[in-house]
């Protein structure tokens, strides 16, 4: 039942071939079995359970809520959830515990999702590994999947060393290991710089990151406000989208979200693909890529030539800026949303009593880890008169620069965008830390940041496994606010490439009971 | 963890306090001087803590330096992918609050219902007036 689709398992539930408690209860213990994956901060075992009992009352009453009713879900834990910790994997909010429920969350609740817990992130959502929060790295769990341990048999023939184990991507990198691992069928991440899409892709899950202002972003802990967007994980494309119509929407909490009136979608099945355009951005042909990578994204663009459409190279100019164009505008707003945990109203607080500057001071050389008090000082460079000109407003200029490219690849008659997502697949943690956060950064956000300079959707859908058996994503680009026609390209991706399903045998043989219902005759869909 | 007297010491050594801070330099890029790390960390109120944090910084000037190769003659800056909308505005009517308590639950000091901060008028010292913290 934990391999379904969102839709089979809601059918499932109205049938009772299964109930809420039951899959909420298998999805607590798969969560415990899959502990040493370290994806979950939080486990809120109690509200689930609760959440699972109201929802098999609505059930038997024949008044299931939606698709989402009974339906175990995790959140990125820099979103705010009422009576439930909320550290954003930093000691400045260990401990704090958020008096209300960001608006999606809400939505999620108030569909009668069951909330298993709050997963792990890098602190602050600043990273690209989901290795540098305070309760330590999450790992991968491909690296313990029988496609990856089999290819690495053959390589090396000594015994199973766990201190090879692979990172998941980040900063969403729990939220994308928590639907890998079957622990739960959708997952919140948030996207500021590809945070949702790079751990999606080295998770083998689908990762969308929709168009900005279609999703309120109250109650997200924030990291860049004119780029932060809650992203999406899920197993399939189809999933997200029930998901995304249920997220997006004008909340008045939040005032850039948009006006316009958004209904929940069915994603329609692509026949005709002659009306369909894809671009391939030249630039995005880097010599750091993988050739691995490479290689698929060239099979994928033949794919879509072969069913019809038209596949055309297209040119993004100012590529090779955007790197550096987010991190001045990144770490500028990070040094002005970040000046808010001064210790007094929430979170962390040092015994410094002397002055309110010294108290401040001491609390957030205490609360901050080193990646985030550096970006606090770069951005805090950058900000200063004498430098806003050059750096700040330079950085803005050429924001406009970039967003200006995409508009005018889409004018042009493009429909969607096909890139990849990542340089290769996931890499050993070992390998990872040699270098240090901003270097990682810059090069594993590559294809992923320039989407959120301009705000519009993208998505990362799992293709194809690498040689050494792990995943390897693509992300397709879509025109802003035109996230439904995005999802039905990916979609019929989807469809033609058949990714692989994870194979956990060690899991999978402790609790057999979790696939047993395959065996059963098949659900029926409405 | 560094006290403020390692760190002195390490300052010192890496080239002491100069008179001014050097103007920006068209060419190349900023040299990070002691008075800059000083400035900014009181604007931050966060400290670099090491010699690592400082070369950091530089390599991330170095980094954002590359933006000044891009014309942007006659560009306008971007600050929302929005801009073509009208920000929403709702109506000005109360429709929540009260919610005192449960906000003052989170703060490690209050008093009834006031958050209490220690005194403000106390300047943050200047460098050599500065004690090594004590570490909480």
């Amino acid at each position: 039942m934990l391999g379904r689709t969102l839709r089979e398992v809601s059918a499932a539930l109205k049938q009772g071939q299964v109930t809420p408690t039951e899959l909420c209860q298998r999805c607590l213990s798969l969560i415990k079995k899959t502990k040493f994956l370290n994806a979950y901060i939080t486990v809120s075992e109690e509200v689930a359970l609760k959440q699972a009992e109201e929802s098999e009352k609505r059930y038997k009453k024949g008044h299931s809520l939606g698709d989402l009713d009974g339906i175990p879900v995790a959140v990125k834990d820099n979103f705010s959830t009422a009576g439930i910790e909320t550290t954003c994997a930093s000691n400045m909010l260990k401990g704090y515990v958020p008096p209300y429920n960001a608006t999606v969350v809400q939505k999620l609740l108030d569909q009668g999702a069951l909330l298993m817990g709050k997963t792990n992130l890098d602190e602050f959502a600043m990273g690209s590994g989901s290795t540098d929060g305070i309760f330590g790295p999450v790992k991968n769990p491909w690296s313990y999947s029988k496609q990856y341990r089999e290819k690495r048999k053959q390589k090396s023939h000594g015994k199973n060393e766990d201190s090879h184990w692979l990172i998941t991507g980040g900063s969403s990198g729990g939220s994308a290991a928590a639907v890998s691992a079957f622990t739960c069928f959708a997952a919140l991440g948030s996207d500021t710089g590809g945070s949702t899409r790079n751990p999606a892709a080295h998770c083998g899950v689908v990762g969308l990151k929709p168009s900005y202002g279609l999703v309120s972003r109250h109650g997200l802990i924030p990291l860049v406000n004119s780029m932060d967007v809650p992203g999406i994980l899920t197993r399939c494309v189809d999933d997200a989208a029930i998901v995304l119509g249920i997220l997006a929407g004008h909340d008045p909490k939040d005032s850039t979200t948009i006006q316009d009136p958004v209904k929940p979608f069915t994603l329609p099945s692509l026949t005709d693909m002659s009306k369909l355009c894809i671009g391939i951005p030249k630039e995005y042909l880097t010599p750091e890529l993988s050739s691995e990578v490479q290689s698929l994204w060239s099979k994928a663009a033949n794919l879509f030539e072969s069913e019809g459409a038209k596949v055309i190279e297209v040119s993004l100019p100012h590529t090779s800026y955007s790197i550096v164009c987010y991190h001045v505008l990144c770490t500028s707003e990070v040094a002005s949303n970040m000046a808010r945990f001064d210790g007094l109203e929430y979170g962390h607080r040092c015994d410094i009593d002397v002055s309110t500057e010294a108290m401040y001071a001491a609390t957030r050389r205490e609360g901050f880890n080193d990646v985030v008090r550096g970006r606090i000082l770069s951005g805090n460079f950058f900000l200063l008169k004498e430098n806003y000109e050059n750096y700040f407003v330079k950085a803005q200029k050429v924001r406009r620069l970039i967003a200006r490219d995409f508009v005018n690849v889409f004018n042009s008659g493009v429909d969607v965008l096909l890139t990849p997502t990542t340089l290769s697949e996931a890499v050993p943690h070992t390998e990872f830390i040699r270098e240090d956060n901003r270097t990682r950064s810059a090069q594993d956000d590559l294809f992923t940041q320039a989407v959120n300079m301009a705000g519009l959707p993208a998505v990362s859908v799992p293709m194809a496994l690498s040689s050494q058996g792990l995943p390897i994503g693509l992300q397709f680009i879509g025109r802003a606010f035109c996230d439904q026609q995005l999802l039905t390209v990916a979609k019929w991706f989807e469809k033609q490439v058949q990714f692989p399903v994870i194979q956990l045998q060690e899991l999978m043989d402790d609790c057999s009971s979790v696939f047993e219902n395959e065996k059963l005759a098949s659900v029926s869909l409405k | 963890m560094w006290t403020r007297a390692v760190w002195l010491g390490l300052r010192a050594s890496a080239g002491g306090r100069r008179g001014f801070p050097s103007k920006a330099d068209p060419q190349g890029s900023r040299r990070v001087t002691a008075e800059l790390i000083e400035h900014l960390e009181r604007l931050a109120l966060v400290d670099f803590g090491s010699q690592e944090a400082v070369a950091r910084l530089e390599k991330a000037i170095a980094f954002a330096d590359r933006l000044r190769a891009v014309d942007t003659d006659g560009v306008e800056p971007m600050e929302s992918v929005l801009e073509d909308r009208c920000l929403y505005l709702r109506s000005d009517n109360v429709v929540e609050g009260n919610c005192a308590e449960e906000l003052l639950q989170n703060s490690h000091r209050v008093v009834e219902e006031y958050f209490v901060a220690p005194p403000g008028n106390i300047s943050w010292p200047k460098l050599d007036e500065k004690e090594p913290f004590s570490h909480c």
